[in-house]
């Protein structure tokens, strides 16, 4: 191993073991050293901490919706879904190291449900059900996919979720009856509820717009999950997937049946898309077999690379440079006389350029070089220390 | 806790401020569009004393892309050559698209962004039939004329449920019928076979087609966009014994369906859905696809009936394509004219035809309004009439028959007018209109 992938090993001490360098992001940083604050005066327990940090982070969204304008809702609402189908996805692929090409596919399951909850009924199941029956039902299909695919490895298990993300939108166009073929399913959404109208405009002093609400319902979306997750990675739980990504017949022979982890893996991966379905489709209020093409399931997939694999924070930066990049490159464009054409062909070769320049000069992602660089720094303090005694 | 109880106050401040005044708002009386006379004012979204803006969506990148990606060129093409006439009552009409890739969930984003970002005053012509039915509601919704939508889907006509929607070219149950009623006058003894893309574009074709030859039909094969392997529908469309086949697929799978033919070896008189039948781009395509094999379309689809709804590019005699000519020429555009961008336009022709009828100062109810009175008064290189009052936003109601003849349409029927459900096939015996001097529209 080269020292860049172990920093400050030979100190012996305070440092942090990351076995490859792509996967540095979900390494957790160091555990307890008996100190009760952590890094920035955070507590060092997992629980307290993340707890803070969500309350932290639901206040900074609640103000950054009152502020901000419709247009933005929608731009939030789509960060939003796209954050929390990463965020599944860099769990399965940053912590347990199984690829999916197939999670655009899961997601059009969650999508799918939601849309047929909602369509054509004038009195809808509450939408709070209506998300979780989708939840659990992509988690039942990503169940089944998971079994097969704890049987495969690397390649193998890329063409099989690949066939997923193929195959499975096609379904609609095999039963256009029921969901619609490739015409939408379009469905009214539930107005929001009149308390939530009430706070919110208690806080802005407006009407709130259906986007906001739309942009809200993301924020909770992203929130629990993020929560749910962080916990999840810090625990006996995350420990277990890291081991079976890491040394196969170590986990195995220290009693980890790696099988039922890896299935484990993929179901919890599965809702969170299933999650991000069902708010996919509320905040277009309608689901079509062209939406969840195989270049969704990649630009999942690349945007938790360039994040940087197994760091929900890089999941989070992946999903807002999906959406963001894009419009930044056809703005970037159109500022240099463009036609709306030629910027419009800009955004993919941007896209494409920023992803080669982060393989080629942040290899962990963006979260895990700058955490890569932290650890290398702190542990040249640390030898410095050591040679100063 | 002073200062959440201080913020708490502001907050309310600007509550009361804000409802006082909406309370204002809501009294003043707005000036209608309709008067002549007086300065040009923002009168409302999307509108200010010297410009008016325009949005619209296309798939610029991506499998659609090809030939689609043209038509909005066409429009800016046109557009500035009516600002540079001194524009629509002084106004330039400022012409802004997005690319959507022809995926809905593109759309939605693209068009939030016209609607809530750019403040357009108007769509136009946002394209395809599963992509801008991802949108219909939100625009309804915000109350933001949506005109002259890029397909022939039954969708679009619906003022009741969506009452600033309006459809533009002839719709595919229409043009459903008029094949129909061509073949059972010209071709009684054929055995027909039908070949139809498996959404609303086959469907509304296929409705329209039943019902003129119903009991001529011998077999009926689909296809679902992104399959690119037809052997088996073209290989059971030759065993059912049909001799003629009409085929409403898009211009990618009318290529695909004669590579096939010429593979299996199965020679039907071909008719091809208007959509589907641009010989330039099917050339083009069919080139693409057979690996330089076959470089030109026009021996493959010669013989091949279409429908024509305005004048193409194989007419260059036309007056209205000279007029095309000449503005595509000057607008300094890479390219050629080709009938996407003939499509395109036309279709801003009409726009500038909406925008002077709705007045100096219109709001987006006035347009809509403008559209609903005068629509089918309007002429243009379009062969029959719009369908357009304030119970119907249909669009162009008539076609002819032509026979592809190398990449040139020859004629083999009159304009035919129909409309819709049990409306007869009427032959049109209005003259056929020219395009005024200077290419703009007389208000």
């Amino acid at each position: 191993m080269s020292d860049v992938q172990t920093p400050g090993s030979t100190a012996g001490q305070a440092t942090s073991e990351s076995p490859t360098v792509a996967t540095a992001a979900a390494n957790a940083p160091t555990a307890a050293t008996g100190r009760r604050r952590g890094r920035w005066g955070l507590p060092q327990a997992a629980l307290p901490r993340h707890l803070l940090l969500l309350l932290v982070a639901a206040v900074a969204g609640v103000l950054l919706l009152e502020v901000a304008d419709r247009f933005t809702h929608t731009q939030i609402a789509t960060v939003a879904y796209y954050a929390v189908a990463a965020a599944g996805l860099t769990v399965l692929t940053g912590l347990n190291g199984q690829i999916s090409l197939g999670h655009g596919a899961l997601m059009a399951v969650g999508a799918y449900t939601t849309a047929l909850f909602l369509e054509n009924q004038d009195n809808p199941w509450p939408l709070p059900l209506i998300f979780l029956v989708s939840i659990a039902i992509t988690t039942l299909v990503g169940a089944v996919v998971g079994v097969a695919a704890a049987r495969l490895h690397g390649p193998y298990l890329a063409g099989a979720t690949l066939a997923l993300a193929v195959g499975l939108p096609g379904l609609a166009l095999v039963f256009p009856e029921t969901l619609g073929g490739n015409q939408p399913l379009t469905f009214r959404r539930p107005e929001p509820p009149a308390w939530w109208q009430d706070a919110s405009f208690f806080l802005s002093g407006s009407q709130p717009s259906n986007q906001k609400w739309q942009a809200y319902l993301g924020l909770f979306g992203v929130l629990l999950t993020f929560f749910l997750l962080a916990n999840l990675m810090r625990s006996r739980i995350g420990r277990t997937w890291r081991a079976v990504r890491d040394q196969e017949v170590a986990a195995e022979l220290a009693g980890i049946r790696l099988g039922s982890w890896r299935v484990l893996a993929f179901v919890v991966s599965s809702a969170c898309a299933g999650l991000a379905g069902a708010l996919l489709a509320f905040t277009l209020g309608s689901v079509s077999a062209l939406s969840f093409t195989l270049v969704l399931s990649l630009s999942l997939l690349t945007a938790i690379v360039i994040g940087g694999l197994g760091s929900l924070l890089g999941a989070l930066i992946g999903a807002v440079m999906l959406v963001f990049l894009p419009e930044l490159a056809r703005t970037l464009g159109s500022g240099q006389g463009l036609s709306d054409t030629e910027a419009a062909q800009l955004s993919p070769l941007v896209y494409g350029i920023v992803l080669v320049i982060v393989m080629l000069f942040a290899p962990a992602g963006l979260v895990g070089t700058i955490r890569l660089r932290w650890l290398s720094a702190r542990a040249k303090r640390a030898r410095a220390r050591v040679g100063g005694e | 806790m002073r200062t959440p109880s201080r913020r708490l106050v502001s907050v309310l401040a600007a509550a009361t401020v804000a409802s006082a005044l909406a309370a204002c708002g809501a009294g003043e009386s707005r000036s209608g569009g309709g008067d002549s006379g007086g300065a040009n004012e923002a009168s409302d979204v999307g509108i200010t004393a010297d410009s008016i803006k325009i949005g619209a969506h296309y798939p610029l990148t991506g499998p659609a892309a090809p030939g689609y990606s043209e038509i909005p060129t066409g429009v800016q093409a046109y557009f500035d050559y009516v600002n540079d006439n001194g524009g629509v009552n002084g106004r330039k009409i400022e012409y802004v698209y997005r690319d959507d890739g022809y995926n809905p969930t593109n759309t939605a984003a693209v068009v939030n962004d016209l609607v809530l970002k750019e403040e357009v005053f108007a769509l136009m012509g946002g394209l395809g039939t599963p992509t801008h039915s991802a949108v219909l509601e939100f625009l309804n919704g915000e109350k933001v004329p949506d005109l002259f939508v890029a397909s022939g889907s039954l969708l679009w006509d619906n003022p009741k449920q969506n009452p600033y929607t309006f459809g533009w070219q002839p719709d595919y149950e229409s043009e459903g019928k008029i094949i129909g009623q061509y073949i059972t006058q010209n071709f009684p003894n054929a055995k027909v076979g039908l070949f139809l893309q498996a959404d609303d574009f086959g469907e509304n074709g296929e409705k329209g087609v039943r019902q003129y030859i119903d009991n001529q039909i011998v077999a009926k094969q689909t296809y679902v966009p992104g399959t690119t392997d037809f052997t088996a529908q073209i290989a059971a469309l030759q065993a059912s014994g049909a001799d003629f086949v009409v085929s409403f697929t898009t211009p990618t799978y009318t290529a695909i369906t004669q590579l096939t033919a010429l593979r299996v070896g199965y020679k039907p008189q071909w008719f091809y859905s208007n959509v589907g039948s641009d010989p330039q781009l099917v050339g083009k395509l069919l080139a693409n696809f057979s690996q330089g094999k076959v470089s030109d379309a026009a021996p493959l689809l010669n013989g091949a009936l279409t429908t024509e709804y305005m004048p193409g590019v194989d007419a260059p005699d036309d007056a209205w394509i000279k007029q095309w000519q000449k503005i595509w020429d000057a607008s300094g555009q890479e390219g050629e004219l080709t009938n996407f961008r003939v499509y395109g336009m036309s279709q801003a022709y009409t726009m500038v035809q909406a925008l002077q009828a709705a007045g100096q100062n219109p709001t987006r109810d006035d347009l809509v309004a403008a559209i609903e009175k005068n629509g089918q008064n309007w002429e243009g290189p379009w062969f029959g009439p719009f369908r357009y009052s304030a119970d119907r936003h249909a669009g162009i109601s008539g076609m002819k028959v032509v026979q592809l003849n190398g990449t040139v349409g020859e004629d083999k029927t009159g304009v035919l007018i129909t409309d819709n459900g049990d409306a007869k096939i009427q032959e049109s015996n209005s003259a056929e209109s020219t395009p005024p001097d200077n290419g703009i529209p007389q208000s």
